[in-house]
């Protein structure tokens, strides 16, 4: 069933399903018709008999940049592996706008159809210098007959360079990419990212290890970001939180405790609860 | 045929007479011709008189002269008449009569058939047992007499399965019917070989009963292959329990240091050599105790192998953590190491390490199915071992200690478990239930610098199978692989039982990675 | 975009690489052919046949750690399954071998030797074809490739890797053993194909034969060289390399592993069969411990000690390690196994680069004592 799905050596027509097959060329089909980019509803994960996601509930709209916050154990990062198609749900629906199911869906392809994830350890090609690794992650054909044959176009080089001056590595474009600090390693990933040109970005704790300058900077980032794209954020740190001023999500036990700005729900007597009570 | 049988009838209504014997019939002992010896040996048979016992036996032993016209016996300096027992005055020259190896087995069946009438009981029973192979058809009427007076239960189903085999020769249809019908409950090979000729036409000419004889004959082959396969599962069982003590060790060792030793096939190499070390010591010192060999090597060979586990761990593997196929390619190097050292060691020809006499032997089930001993003790002794890592791994601080790694090592590093003392504990432990393992081995296979090569693709295989690092999954991976590969081998040889089940694992694993038992949660990576 | 291709082609090596590869095909076509025709015996110039026959052999073995390295050292997927492909390509033209011993064999028989001493009749099914070179040229590669995608499609589409894959590959290559040993599988049992007379109908044993075989093993060799340096400069090297490094990253970028895991695997393979048939002509016979579990362990020690990551590593390595197995054999032969054992052991420990990092090692020091 899902491993008949292969977007790479699959020469189906086009449309043939409600995920389009050739899609990463066309992520165009992505159909925002409500408004509505990620719809999450009833998913239920379980890992021997623990409920990791308990019918949890979730809509992103499009352009919307959302803070997901919640204790340790709460499910963000389960939420988000059922998102890329790490983890797949026991139940439950996962629609990426109106049309694309996610749970058919492996996570190449997720990634095609226009998901980007960023890892909460930063995972970076280590050994490859800051310049490929933006070369790899840069939307184009990837499959395997394509990449022998490649060769980079002038604009293709532009928009690397382009990608390296915003995200302030375009003094260390040669350097090996293991040796960048760790602020630096997550601003190349967060990089890496926008040359997917994702229409949804996931950020599992994007400034951990940053300093103060550094997180504030990416804060400025990600608001620049919001309206072209929509960024789903899981952060601690309640300073960054603010800065982006977006929806604040609170996940408890695997489902949604509360939702509103920031301000409402730090007043929120349940998530106070759930934070300081135990 | 005639006067044979009018000499039954007459010896039939003499009987009822006297318990005195035929001088006549005696007298036939001596006869010249052979035949006639025969006769007379049949003939006194059917008497299951005491004094006959005597008398054959007495030819037996070549004490039986002739002596005139009379048969005599004489043992020593003192002669007795041969039909009545009566003491004589030793005669002036007695004749030996000839008794030519026909004779003698002719006496070996009398006597044996006699003995059904003797007043012990364990005599009837050993002599029951021995006709059951060499039943004549002539021995009907004794056999039914026999079973007439037989009171112990046992004696008589195997008097009853005599007389049916006896009667398959009647020639009245319907006694060889009821005889057919007998042995059909039967399982044994030699049974079925005495009815297969009655399923053929021109052998048996009554329809019922060779149809009989045809289901009869199926219905023991059925059974026959029950048999078989049992006795196929259980050297499955014992294969199983050999690759468990090889693979237990492998699934703690992977399971807590997350790598492949390719060197644990070498580990039971150096148990099994332990073993042969530990049995050359009792023969030189202590001779007498010779069967006592092996559970002296137990100890021994653990802790020589868990040593040798040790060495490797704290010299090689150690450096190694978290380079796993680095890990498989340095302890690749280790077993070569190791096999070459037993060859200069040990020589390169294999060595004979023997069973203790109370390992040889077996139960006999059926017929067909006997249970070696060696192969009981050993799975006994798997299911020991089994038993007590469970106890190590679950009761005690150690075993808590090993599970924490297993589960999350960082972690376990944090809340204070010695986690570079438990790697090597662990891996000691690991290699010390090979070493075990080559006890048990050293009993059923070759001793040799290449034994270990044999079993660690199916070692890792159930491994692989059972799931990383956990010991339920390698029990029942172990259990399962050893019978499955047996019985397939009953059916369709060695080599492709071998080939197909590495085909069905590879095919299995595409299946089930994680094995059977597999961990979720979020720490899979 | 072919002649593009070709000009990228060429310059995936350096200049002095290329001229390094010259000197290298100028040996072995000239320099070495001259030194064994022209040269008597008992010159000290002479090269002798045993040393052709030895370098032939190393240079297939360098073939496949070539092969081996790119799947293992660029990939990351430790394959013990080398043996099995070695074995396929070397069984495929060992086919075409014993066809060609037509009826000089010692039953004087259409068929092969083995076949008639197992009274078979006529050729199985698998062996129709096998006179023709060229079909068997096609098999050499065909039968490995379809061998490696059936296995590899299904090991990698189920993320079996690491050591996992590894003991995999190892349980694949013994049952193929275990088969190959069997009489009645139709490819001469245990005693495996051996005696052959000739090849494209010139005898196998002459000189001349013989040096053809070396040299085209030379040029494959500098042109698997040239191929892999290509490969592994390309983006395709550089997706290997990252999916090596971080695989779930590759795949949140949009890259599915299995496709090119799957095709450096076959491409691993192939070189690996195409080794095994330059190997059968020059040693002389193909059998089924080529599969055992050790030798596929052998290919991978030939590639840690040269160094993996490297194009030159495992060329070197194979050479310096048969190069000592075939000394050890003859001068100490009972302590092979604890040398290549410790060889094993010392390079993981000590060498992680293999020989070639230690050179870039002592290299770097120098410059740094210069400075």
């Amino acid at each position: 069933m899902l491993n008949t799905v292969n977007i790479f050596e699959d020469d189906r027509p086009e449309g043939s399903d409600g995920a389009d097959q050739m899609g990463h060329l066309v992520t165009g089909e992505l159909d925002l018709s409500h408004g509505v980019v990620l719809y999450l509803e009833d998913i239920t994960v379980s890992f021997d008999g623990f409920k990791a996601l308990n019918n949890l509930n979730l809509e992103i709209n499009a352009g919307e940049l959302r803070c997901i916050i919640g204790p340790n154990g709460a499910g963000k990062t389960t939420m988000m592996d059922v998102i890329t198609g790490k983890t797949r749900p026991d139940s439950g629906k996962a629609f990426f706008g109106q049309s694309i199911d996610l749970t058919r869906l492996t996570e190449p392809e997720i990634a095609h159809v226009g998901i980007g994830r960023k890892f909460q350890k930063p995972t970076i090609f280590e050994q490859h210098t800051v310049f490929e690794n933006l070369e790899l992650a840069m939307k184009t054909d990837k499959r395997v007959w394509k990449s022998l044959m490649a060769r980079l176009a002038g604009d293709e080089r532009d928009k690397i360079a382009e990608t390296l001056r915003l995200i302030r590595l375009d003094g260390e474009a040669d350097h090996q990419a293991g040796l960048l600090s760790h602020g630096q390693k997550q601003w190349l990933e967060i990089g890496m990212l926008l040359m997917q040109e994702p229409k949804l970005l996931l950020l599992d704790e994007p400034v951990a290890g940053m300093t103060d300058d550094e997180t504030m900077r990416t804060a400025e980032l990600f608001v620049s970001l919001a309206g072209k794209h929509s960024l789903v954020v899981v952060e601690h740190d309640m300073a960054f939180v603010e800065k982006l001023g977006g929806l604040v999500t609170v996940l408890h036990e695997g489902s949604v405790l509360a939702e509103g700005d920031l301000a409402t729900v730090q007043n929120d007597q349940r998530v106070i609860e759930v934070y300081l009570g135990r | 045929m005639k006067k044979t049988l009018i000499t039954l009838l007459l010896c039939l209504g003499s009987l009822s007479a006297h318990a005195a014997l035929d001088p006549a019939q005696v007298r036939q002992l001596a006869a010249e011709d052979s035949s006639d010896k025969v006769a007379a040996i049949r003939q006194l048979t059917q008497t299951a008189d005491p004094d006959a016992v005597r008398v054959l036996k007495a030819m037996a032993e070549d004490s039986l002269f002739l002596a005139g016209d009379q048969v005599v016996i004489i043992e020593g300096d003192k002669a007795f008449d041969g039909a009545t027992g009566a003491a004589l005055k030793m005669p002036a020259n007695p004749e030996s009569p000839t008794v030519n190896n026909r004779i003698r087995g002719e006496l070996a069946s009398a006597l044996a058939a006699l003995r059904l009438f003797d007043a012990d009981a364990s005599v009837r029973l050993a002599s029951a047992q021995k006709l059951q192979s060499r039943v004549t058809p002539e021995m009907a009427p004794l056999l039914a007499r026999a079973l007439e007076k037989e009171t112990d239960a046992q004696i008589r189903a195997l008097l009853a399965l005599a007389h049916a085999q006896a009667n398959l020769a009647d020639s009245d249809p319907a006694a060889r019917l009821a005889a057919v019908k007998a042995l059909a409950e039967t399982s044994s090979p030699a049974i079925k070989s005495v009815l297969l000729p009655l399923t053929e036409k021109t052998a048996e000419p009554d329809d019922k009963v060779r149809h009989e004889a045809i289901a009869a004959v199926k219905a023991i082959n059925s059974r026959l292959t029950i048999a078989e396969n049992v006795g196929r599962a259980f050297s499955g069982l014992s294969l199983g329990s050999i690759l468990l003590l090889g693979a237990l060790g492998l699934a703690i060792t992977y399971g807590v240091m997350g790598i492949i030793n390719m060197a644990h096939g070498e580990l039971l190499m150096v148990g099994a050599y332990a073993t042969y070390g530990v049995q050359m010591l009792f023969r030189a010192y202590f001779p007498n105790a010779i069967d006592w060999y092996l559970p002296a090597a137990i100890p021994v060979a653990f802790f020589v192998a868990a040593l040798v586990g040790v060495l490797m761990e704290r010299t090689v593997i150690r450096w190694l953590y978290g380079r796993t196929l680095e890990t498989l390619l340095a302890t690749w190097g280790l077993s070569l190491v190791l096999i070459q050292s037993a060859r200069v060691l040990f020589g390169a020809q294999n060595v004979e390490v023997s069973n203790p006499s109370w390992m040889s032997g077996g139960i006999e089930v059926m017929p067909n199915l006997i249970l070696p001993w060696n192969r009981i003790i050993i799975v006994g002794f798997a299911m020991f071992v089994l038993f007590l890592v469970w106890v190590l791994m679950n009761k005690t601080r150690l075993g808590m200690f090993i599970r924490a790694v297993t589960q999350n090592r960082p972690m376990a590093g944090c809340v204070g478990v010695p986690t570079s003392r438990i790697d090597t504990m662990a891996f000691a432990l690991g290699a010390g239930i090979a070493g075990l393992g080559g006890v048990a081995l050293s009993q059923i296979a070759n001793v040799g610098p290449d034994m270990g090569q044999g079993y660690i693709v199916d070692s890792f295989m159930v491994v692989v199978v059972g799931g990383v690092g956990q010991l339920a999954g390698a029990v029942w991976a172990a259990l399962g692989l050893g019978i499955f590969s047996k019985l397939l081998e009953g059916w369709a040889g060695a080599v492709i039982a071998k080939i197909s089940i590495l085909v069905c694992i590879i095919i299995f694993i595409q299946k089930r990675p994680q094995g059977i038992f597999a961990l979720k949660g979020r720490f899979v990576e | 975009m072919h002649k593009s291709l070709t000009l990228r082609v060429l310059s995936s090596l350096d200049k002095k690489s290329w001229l390094a590869l010259g000197v290298f095909l100028a040996l072995a076509l000239v320099v070495v052919p001259v030194l064994h025709l022209d040269f008597p015996e008992d010159s000290a110039l002479h090269v002798s046949t045993y040393t052709i026959t030895l370098i032939g052999k190393i240079m297939c073995y360098a073939l496949v750690a070539v092969a081996m390295d790119l799947i293992w050292g660029y990939g990351g997927i430790l394959s013990l399954g080398h043996g099995l492909f070695f074995a396929l390509g070397g069984y495929a033209f060992g086919m075409y071998l014993m066809r060609q011993i037509g009826r000089d064999g010692s039953y004087g028989a259409d068929l092969p030797d083995f076949m008639v001493f197992l009274d078979w009749k006529e050729l199985p099914w698998f062996w129709v074809g096998s006179d023709g070179f060229g079909w068997v040229a096609f098999m050499v590669i065909a039968a490995p490739a379809v061998v490696a995608f059936v296995f590899g499609y299904f090991a990698f589409r189920s993320r079996i890797k690491g050591v996992y894959f590894s003991i995999i590959t190892q349980a694949l290559t013994y049952a193929a053993m275990l088969l190959f040993f069997r009489n009645e599988t139709g490819f001469g049992g245990n005693n495996g194909f051996t005696d052959f007379k000739r090849v494209l109908g010139y005898s196998i044993t002459s000189p001349e034969t013989r040096l053809v075989l070396f040299g085209l093993t030379a040029v494959m060799l500098a042109a698997t060289l040239v191929f892999s340096a290509w490969l592994v400069k390309s983006k395709f090297g550089r997706v290997l390399t990252a999916i090596r490094d971080a695989e779930s990253r590759v795949m949140f970028i949009g890259y599915n592993p299995l496709w090119y895991k799957l095709t450096i695997w076959i491409i691993s393979a192939v070189l690996c069969a195409i080794a095994g048939a330059l190997y059968v002509p020059q040693v002389g016979i193909i059998n089924p411990s080529e599969m055992s579990p050790g030798n596929a362990i052998e290919i991978a020690i030939w590639v840690a000690v040269g160094g993996r990551g490297t194009l030159i590593g495992p060329i070197i390595g194979a050479f310096v390690v048969n190069l000592a197995k075939s000394w050890f054999t003859v001068s100490f032969p009972e302590y092979w196994l604890f040398f290549l054992g410790l060889l094993f052991i010392v390079v993981t420990l000590m060498l992680p680069q293999g020989l070639v990092g230690l050179w870039k090692k002592l290299l770097a020091g120098k410059g740094d004592a210069a400075c």
